[in-house]
Order: structure tokens, then sequence, then C-alpha cells
């Protein structure tokens, strides 16, 4: 039994000129121990999903599921109450903005403590205790020193360790990474990631990255789910998906990879991703494939089985290579 | 193709007086400190570095928005000086890294193209429209698209613009302060093949600041590092890439993800962050997050030597 269980969920917001549809119908599981990473452009759908997940979309949404359960709790169906004491304890969510984050108002001791105050109930002094073993634990030098400080006296990278120290404080059982590291340096990136792969090891728990960035995919994850405009298109594990993507999105986005470039000019993606009014009937990516023809342009393909990477394609890639292999 | 450089630096200096609070006295952060490095007609010069490396106002300082504090900037074998910038702006122009900030949103993309022309030169108005209307067919965007709005276009789209109304005044050196880095993977490939086609066709020179090393190993010709306002290493691509010989460009290039699962990682983890640029170390700014760091780091400064490719280390890696 997965840890986190998806089945067709799908997000719909409000918005002045109608319903726009920011994650259509995704089946997601993710499984203890595990890295899973989705990668996706903007206006993907991969944060909304998740977001859905913690039960953290504003009012204007409408999420909708055949079943998201998570470590035997329905989060559909749940109460906010009950919700309150899954999310940030067992369910944990670091988010990509450290510095919007984090509460000005209040020291980055007072923030990580109220999570071990309100979830596991501790006194202040095993609070303190706890929270100086955190900071340990992720990297900030001076712990003791760093709790009684505000979150803009410290670095972008320093808030985003605070920002891990808080996720982990409870120990959860799967932590949602949601571009942990776009808005810092590699240098800082490659601790960051690092770290998170540590503590994946040491705990156990499972590690949702959410990443834009085919690099920390290619580094970090284990299994790689691929969106598109809202759908997910492809999952693969990591080896298979770098070597023989099948959706041709994915080989696509692989090409358009600078650093895989073998002349002058790169192979690009024509168009753009399509937007609230411009929808495409059938699949979604046939504007901008090249391989799509008349039926992909009316009908939405179906998604295909697990050994061709769950693509949603009627024309999937690198078939051959796989009945031979 | 020649070879003769557009523009030179020497000895490029940025200082900023930063005020130390109420009652101390202020402090001089030193952003840029001491940068060489010449610029050639069809050749892309690749500056990276980290965040407060001073790429940026390296930048400000090339595209005459700031003055340098001490040091010589030419341009044509004419010296950059605040007297001159009015005629000398026109040669050098900049990109910037958010297309969604930098146009503005209450003009025609037609203004924006016009508008340098509006400003520099005498050209009657019918030649103006012309002109802008061939520059949006150079940039791969539509007639149609002259009388819109910026907010009606994609962030590709828009950086596109940027670039076109960059080339309005046939400039000699292009400054491109990351101009792909708010672009998503899709869009940022055709931009890059956007930049390099038209650095074919119109030989330009670029100065191209960015952090990303895997657009930097595409594009550049050339590549200087920047560490804390100096550069720690400077040289050919090929060789910079194949044989890095300072240890902060070696760390860089292990800690950047590469895309392809199969390969062995091996990252040197750098301990600590980037100090701030107000107390930059004695000797090798470096020194203090260095592996190899000895006394002798901390005491000197090592110089950046002369030569095609070279280090300012005392110690660098893969010597001879």
């Amino acid at each position: 039994m997965a840890l986190l269980r998806i089945r067709n969920l799908t997000v719909e917001f409000a918005t002045a000129s109608g319903r726009f549809r920011a994650v259509d119908s995704v089946d997601q599981d993710v499984d203890t121990g595990e890295i899973l990473a989705i990668v996706g452009e903007s206006g993907s759908g991969k944060s909304v999903s998740m977001l859905a997940v913690m039960g953290l979309l504003p009012w204007t949404a409408k999420v909708t599921a055949d079943e998201i359960t998570f470590d035997g709790h329905d989060l559909l169906r749940i109460d906010n109450r009950a919700r309150r004491r899954i999310i940030g304890k067992d369910l944990a969510m670091i988010f990509q903005e450290p510095m919007s984050s984090l509460n000005p108002c209040f020291t980055v001791g007072w923030q990580i403590k109220e999570a071990l105050r309100f979830h596991l109930g501790m006194d202040r002094r095993a609070r303190h205790a706890r929270a100086v073993e955190l900071f340990e634990q992720v990297g900030i030098p001076d712990p003791e020193k760093r709790l009684s400080a505000f979150p803009h006296q410290l670095s972008g990278g320093m808030n985003q360790r605070v920002m891990i120290a808080m996720a982990i404080a409870c120990k959860p059982k799967l932590l949602i990474a949601d571009e942990p590291t776009t808005a810092l340096d590699v240098t800082i990136q490659a601790q960051i990631l690092d770290l998170l792969a540590f503590l994946r090891d040491e705990s156990g728990m499972g590690l949702v990255l959410i990443t834009h960035d085919m690099g920390v995919v290619a580094e970090t994850a284990e299994r790689v789910s691929v969106q598109y405009a809202g759908q997910k298109v492809e999952e693969q594990s990591v080896v298979d998906l770098f070597s023989t993507p099948h959706h041709p999105y994915t080989a696509a986005l692989l090409d358009a990879l600078p650093e895989r470039a073998t002349e002058r000019l790169l192979p690009t993606i024509p168009g753009v991703v399509p937007g609230q009014f411009d929808r495409p009937a059938g699949c979604l990516f046939s504007p901008r494939c090249k391989f799509a023809d008349a039926r992909c342009k009316s009908t939405p393909p179906p998604v295909l089985g697990p050994d061709l990477g769950y693509a949603r394609c009627f024309y999937p890639l690198n078939t051959d290579e796989r009945i031979a292999s | 193709m020649t070879d003769t450089p557009v523009m030179q630096a020497k000895a490029l200096e940025r200082h900023y007086d930063v005020s130390g609070g109420f009652l101390k006295k202020s402090r001089v952060l030193k952003a840029v400190g001491g940068l060489d490095f010449q610029v050639v007609p069809g050749k892309t010069l690749a500056v990276v570095g980290e965040s407060g490396c001073g790429k940026s106002t390296l930048a400000r300082m090339v595209a005459m928005i700031e003055e340098p504090t001490k040091g010589t900037l030419t341009l044509d074998g004419k010296d950059v000086l605040p007297e001159n910038w009015a005629d000398q702006r026109k040669d050098v122009q900049i990109v910037f890294q958010d297309p969604y900030g930098s146009l503005n949103p209450r003009q025609r993309i037609g203004t924006i193209l016009m508008e340098p022309l509006v400003i520099n030169t005498t050209m009657p108005k019918a030649e103006r429209e012309a002109k802008a209307r061939d520059m949006l067919k150079l940039v791969g965007l539509r007639p149609e698209h002259f009388d819109r709005y910026p907010h009606m276009f994609s962030g590709g789209q828009r950086q596109r613009i940027a670039v076109a109304r960059a080339l309005m005044l046939d400039p000699k050196v292009l400054v491109l302060d990351e101009p792909v880095s708010a672009l998503d993977l899709s869009i940022q490939s055709a931009i890059l093949n956007l930049l390099l086609g038209l650095q074919d066709r119109l030989q330009l020179a670029y100065l191209f600041i960015s952090h990303d090393l895997g657009v930097v190993r595409h594009v550049a010709d050339e590549l200087i590092v920047m560490y804390l306002g100096r550069a720690v290493e400077k040289g050919p691509k090929d060789a910079l890439f194949a044989a890095p010989k300072h240890p902060y460009t070696v760390a860089l290039l292990s800690a950047t993800p590469q895309a392809d699962p199969t390969k062995d990682k091996k990252r040197i983890k750098l301990e600590g962050e980037l100090p701030s640029p107000l107390s930059v170390p004695d000797g090798c700014p470096f020194a203090p997050r260095c592996w190899k760091a000895q006394p002798k780091c901390r005491a000197e400064r090592p110089e950046l030597g002369t030569g095609a490719h070279t280090a300012a280390c005392f110690f660098p890696e893969n010597e001879g």
C-alpha cells in the first residue's frame, strides 16, 4: 500500500473569466522512503496538485478526486480539525520562497517551536533542545544564537534550512519539497539537496521533489513524473526517463537542454503551454508536437501501461528498444 | 572576422558607500574590484558567479548605467566617460533578466521599439516605423504584434521584444543580464537560438551574464568566473570546462546538477556561504571555504596572471 495515493485528481479554479482547470485527472503514488520528482514547466499544475493534497488551496479552488489517501487517512473527506493534526506532523511541505514563507514578525526559533508545541506537546525545555538539534541537523552554524534571529537577518540559504528544519521537526512520513532550491545558488543548492537525500536515508520518509530543473531531477530523484498543462504525461524511473522517454513532450524537453546540445542551434519546442482559452480538444501537447496527426488533435489519448511509462500518447516513442530489451 | 576587441576594460572597479547606521562611519563595499576583459565582435564573453559576486554591477558599468569608481573602459578605442555617454550608449545595449518588468505595460510594442530611435536619432517617423517592423521580423515576431501591448505576450515573446528593442540602435555590444533564467526550458532554447543567430548575422559582441553553467557552456567563447567582485578564473570555454584551475570553479562545476542520471556524482561540498562583500577576507577571498587553503592564502591575495587561461590561485588544480 502506497504512503500517498492519488486517483483522478482534478483541481479547477473559479476565475472571473470562467473555470480554469489547473490539474487534470492526475494519478500518483508515493511510497515510503522513495524520492519522487514531479517536473514540469510553469503552469503545469505540479505545485497545485500537491497543495491540494495538503489542503492549502484557497476557496476558489474546487478539488475533485476519486481518492486521496495518506497513511490510511482519507484526505478528501477529512474534517479540518483532523487534517491540522496530520499536516505539519506526518505530512510536511517546504515552500519555494523561504523569504516570503516565514513569518517576518516572529523569530525563526519561535516558528519552529510552534510546531513542536502544537503537534508533540513538548515542554519549553524539550522544545528548545529539539530546535537546537534540528538546526544542527540541517547545518545551521551557531544554532543557539540563530534561534533568536528574525528571517530578515538570515540569508536565503539559511532561511531555506530553517524551512527544512520546520518541515522535518515532527519527523514526517512524507515531505513535499516545492522547488526547494530554485531561489538558491548552485553551491548552496548542492548542500540542500544532499541534506534532503541524507534525511530520507536516515528517517526513511518519502520525499516528493517538485522542480523544473532536469539536472536536479537526474541527480536526486528515483522516480520521475512529468506534468504538462495539468496532466501527468509520463512517469518512469529516472534512468529510463532520461534514456528512453516515451512521451514526445518529455523527449522534446530533454532535447532542449543546452548541455545535451550537439549543434550550435538547440532543438526547440514551438508554441506555448495552452492557457485557459486555447485548451485543445485532444492531446494537450498536440499543437506543439511534431508527431501529432488529426487523431491527436481531436481525441484525448489514453494513458498507456507501465511498460510505456503511463504515457498519455497515441504514438509513444522508444517502443522498439523496449520490446527488444 | 576581426579579432580587434570592440570594448576593453582595465582594472575596472566599482565601490559603493554603505551607511553603517546612525552615528556610525559609512563603509565601502567593493562590488567589483579590479577586472580586466575585452569583448570581441561576433564572440561571447560569459561572466558566471553566484549572487553577490558583482556580475550585475559589471553589466551596469558596461551598459553605462553606472560610472566605474576606478579603472578604464574603452569602446572602439575611445574612453567611456560620463561626458561621452550620450554618444556611446547607442553602441552598447542591454537586455534584462525579467521580461515582465522591463517592458512598459502602457506602451504598444511599436512604441517600445521606436522609442530608442526617437531619443537618440533624428530619423523621420516613417523610417522609424519601417525599421521597427523589420526588427519584429528579425526576432521572430509577426507584423500584427506591432500594435499590441506587452501583457498580450508570453515570457518568451516578451524577451524577444526586449532583444528587438536593444537592437534598434544597431549596437556593437549587447549586454545580456541573465536573459533566459526567468524562462521555461522549452522557451529558453528558442531564445538562445535567436541570440546565437543574431550574433552570427550582425557580428554582435555579447557580454553574457549568467549563473547557469549549462547555458554558458553552450553560448560562451570566453569565460570569466567571479567570486566576491573579483575574477578568480578566466579562459576560453573549452579549456576552462575541461580543466578548471581555481578550486572555486572546480566546486562550482561539481555542484551544478547534470541532466544525466547514470553519471556518478562526486560533489565537492563547499562549507559555509559567501562572506559578506563588506568584509572580504584579506587574502584570497575564497580561502575561508577552500579545502586547499594554506596560511599563505589567508595572508596574501593571489593575482590573476596574464595568459589565455589563468586562475587567481596559489595552488591551482589541473596545472600543467
